[in-house]
């Protein structure tokens, strides 16, 4: 238990970094302090939107501090489980609102909007709810990004891989589900045909987690499989 | 790589198995997170999760035996020179709630604690994870190829890593800094195989019996430090890995490769199952055959008792009775000259006792001939309980089906089927799968003695019992429905 009691430690720092670098109104600039338990895995997001990494992974996200959600083991994540837990409404706007970086929600405790840049492919949510001194265990975490696409882009897929369960939104309607006591394997499962819209396409996500690691990586792929990169994300 | 001469051939038939002839292994084999399966002082001792092991001295029936000091998690064994190497974990594994961990080394000249030579002495630590960072220091593995000695280490919890000991002391050679390797794995190992390094892990959930959702995963790289890509290109960096083995019938959730090299072209491998569902559902271990295509593992099985042509690789013919053949009443003319108006019908197999009317009643001369789809090619072959077994697998008796004349070694190294099956060491075989998946087929022991034999495919219609050659397809035998 080294690691909680280093937790109780810093919490009260870092929260205050957190928030002086993460406040504000609007996406944070380069000029932010990214919390230290937050390096590795993520960093403040730059100015301008940011182009997928080279293999297509979208790195920018809105990220809403964990949702307490126990569950002592992850066996129980089935489909009807999943679907009934991600889609409780647990704060007014959750699938509608567009979040803004430290915008706060309430559920039974204010929970807060965090815009981060994530370093690797995959959007470390166990290392975002440590590094935040949150739970990692029996959560629900909440993102949403903001892609950009130069046309409409039709007969495209959404690839998602999860750690554990996850579901998934774009512009509004359900793209993709991952149900089980799933691990993170890239392209572990992709939606059915769907259409980027030129412009503005708001991506959603909510991924479960009983105990262990959470993460998530998520690419669009065209009808070849192949990366789609003429794309921009963003959190505004 | 570890390499076993198959020592055991000639002890086994003296062995009697406790239990039957399961799908698994026979004795008390239960354990969680074996380490690889390693020969010391005529015997073979595997390690599991906290003290104690299991040892056989068949590779087949398995006891409670062996000592290994320091306790915690899912040790490995390596023998290099006259030392075997033993790492082990202590701490993390989110046991409770930590992923604060060391890996320890240590060696001792014997893993038999009868032996004068068995004794540990500590190496030390040679991989840590404090706790906070994205790594777990638990579940090492070593390898050793090439002068070089790797250990993969890391659970779910993180990154798989991999560094460099010395294996003139298994401590950390001086300035090593581990490498990222994979996610989301467990129970990892590596082997070396024409140019390849391969990492194998376990995915999924354990401990969990029935629900437990292990399976085994490989990757390959052409360096020890990766990068580890899956058969699809998927690197396991990025949560990849090609399916090795899962569950299926009566067992869960398998994990932790142990790779078992018997030479010769054979080669095993070991794991537990997390759930033997005739054994209360607990966790024991398990060998089976590994494969190679296409320059990838893939489990093979334990041939699965029924009847079948026995087919030689070399001619295709099939191993038979050397009998008068027996037509099948027809008239040729049929074939040709039928008119189209004529009634359809079917026309019986021919029958054993049709097929067996002009056979010996005592030893009969076995070689091999076209495949006829007769009852004289056809042999039932079926696990032989409590006759004890070998690496993995249990002694088999081969009988013409329906019948009791039974396939048997001969004192001049030949082969013969007996009128009746008697349970005699020279009517028991060993049934190995090949890593091209054929089999190689070996009296349990050679009447004569001496060293072990198989069954060879000297000419095209000639069978015998002589060495084996792994470059020869003289050797390899196919089982096909009759």
């Amino acid at each position: 238990m080294v690691s909680r009691q280093r937790e109780s430690f810093r919490i009260p720092l870092l929260a205050a970094i957190a928030a002086a670098a993460l406040c504000g109104g609007g996406a944070a600039t380069a000029q932010t302090t990214t919390p230290d338990r937050l390096a590795p895995y993520f960093q403040p997001v730059t100015a301008g939107a940011k182009t997928p990494d080279a293999d297509g992974f979208l790195q920018r996200w809105l990220l809403l501090e964990p949702i307490v959600k126990p569950n002592r083991s992850n066996s129980g994540f089935t489909g009807s489980y999943v679907r009934t837990a991600l889609t409780t409404k647990y704060f007014p706007g959750q699938m509608t609102a567009a979040p803004r970086d430290g915008d706060t929600v309430t559920v039974a405790t204010p929970l807060r909007w965090h815009a981060l840049d994530a370093v690797p492919f995959d959007v470390k949510l166990f290392n975002f709810a440590q590094g935040l001194g949150k739970p990692t265990y029996g959560v629900i975490f909440q993102a949403v990004t903001v892609v950009n696409s130069p046309r409409e882009r039709r007969n495209v897929r959404l690839a998602v891989g999860s750690n554990a369960a996850s579901m998934w939104w774009l512009n509004g309607k359900e793209a993709v589900t991952l149900s089980g006591d799933r691990r993170m394997v890239m392209d572990d499962v992709l939606s059915p045909r769907i259409t980027l819209n030129k412009g503005r396409n708001v991506l959603r996500g909510a991924v479960i987690n009983g105990p262990g690691l959470s993460d998530f990586c998520v690419r669009f792929v065209d009808e070849d499989g192949k990366p789609i990169r003429d794309i921009t994300v963003n959190v505004k | 790589m570890k390499h076993f001469a198959t020592v055991a051939l000639g002890l086994a038939a003296l062995l009697v198995g406790t239990g039957g002839a399961h799908a698994q292994l026979a004795g008390e084999p239960f354990i969680h997170d074996p380490s690889t399966i390693t020969l010391s002082d005529g015997k073979y001792y595997t390690f599991g999760t906290g003290r104690g092991g299991l040892v056989s001295e068949d590779g087949w029936t398995w006891h409670s035996g062996g000592e290994r000091p320091g306790g915690g998690v899912a040790p490995d064994v390596v023998k290099i020179g006259d030392r075997y190497y033993v790492a082990y974990a202590v701490g993390g594994g989110g046991m409770n709630g930590g992923h604060a961990s060391n890996v320890k080394v240590m060696w001792t000249k014997s893993l038999d604690p009868k032996s004068p030579q068995f004794g540990y002495h500590d190496v030390g630590t040679v991989a840590s994870s404090d706790g906070v960072e994205d790594a777990d220091a638990i579940d090492p593995a070593f390898l050793y190829t090439g002068g070089h000695l790797w250990l993969s280490y890391g659970t779910y919890f993180g990154f798989i890593r991999i560094v460099e000991l010395d294996p003139k002391t298994g401590g950390r050679l001086p300035g090593n800094q581990p490498v990222d390797v994979a996610i989301d794995m467990e129970a990892t190992d590596l082997l070396f195989r024409d140019g390849w390094y391969y990492l194998f892990g376990t995915h999924g959930t354990c401990c969990d019996g029935p629900n437990s959702s292990y399976n085994i995963r490989v990757g390959r790289s052409r360096s020890p430090t990766g990068p580890y890509l899956d058969n699809m290109g998927v690197p396991l960096l990025k949560g990849g890995g090609k399916l090795v083995i899962d569950g299926r019938g009566r067992v869960f959730g398998p994990g932790h490769f142990g790779l078992i090299d018997l030479g010769g072209g054979t080669e095993k491998f070991s794991m537990h199952y997390e759930a033997d569902m005739d054994r209360s559902g607990r966790s024991v271990l398990a060998i089976q055959p590994l494969l190679w295509r296409d320059g990838w593992p893939m489990a093979g099985e334990n041939l699965k008792a029924g009847t079948y042509e026995i087919a030689s690789k070399r001619s295709g013919n099939a191993l038979q009775l050397d009998v008068d053949f027996v037509r099948i009443p027809f008239d040729f003319r049929r074939s040709f000259f039928a008119k189209p108006g004529e009634p359809i019908v079917p026309i019986p197999d021919q029958t054993l006792a049709q097929d067996s009317a002009g056979w010996p009643s005592g030893r009969v001369a076995v070689d091999m001939g076209e495949y006829m789809i007769r009852p004289h090619q056809q042999w039932t072959i079926t696990p032989v309980a409590d006759a004890g077994g070998y690496m993995g697998a249990p002694y088999y008796k081969i009988l013409i089906a329906g019948t009791t004349r039974a396939l048997a070694a001969t004192q001049n190294d030949e082969v013969e089927a007996v009128p009746a099956f008697t349970g005699a060491s020279a009517q028991l075989w060993r049934i190995d799968q090949l890593t091209d998946g054929s089999y190689r087929i070996s009296p349990s022991v050679r009447p004569s003695g001496g060293g072990d034999l198989a069954l060879m495919a000297i000419g095209a219609s000639t069978p015998t019992l002589a060495a084996f050659d792994p470059t020869s397809d003289k050797g390899r035998w196919t089982f096909k429905t009759p």
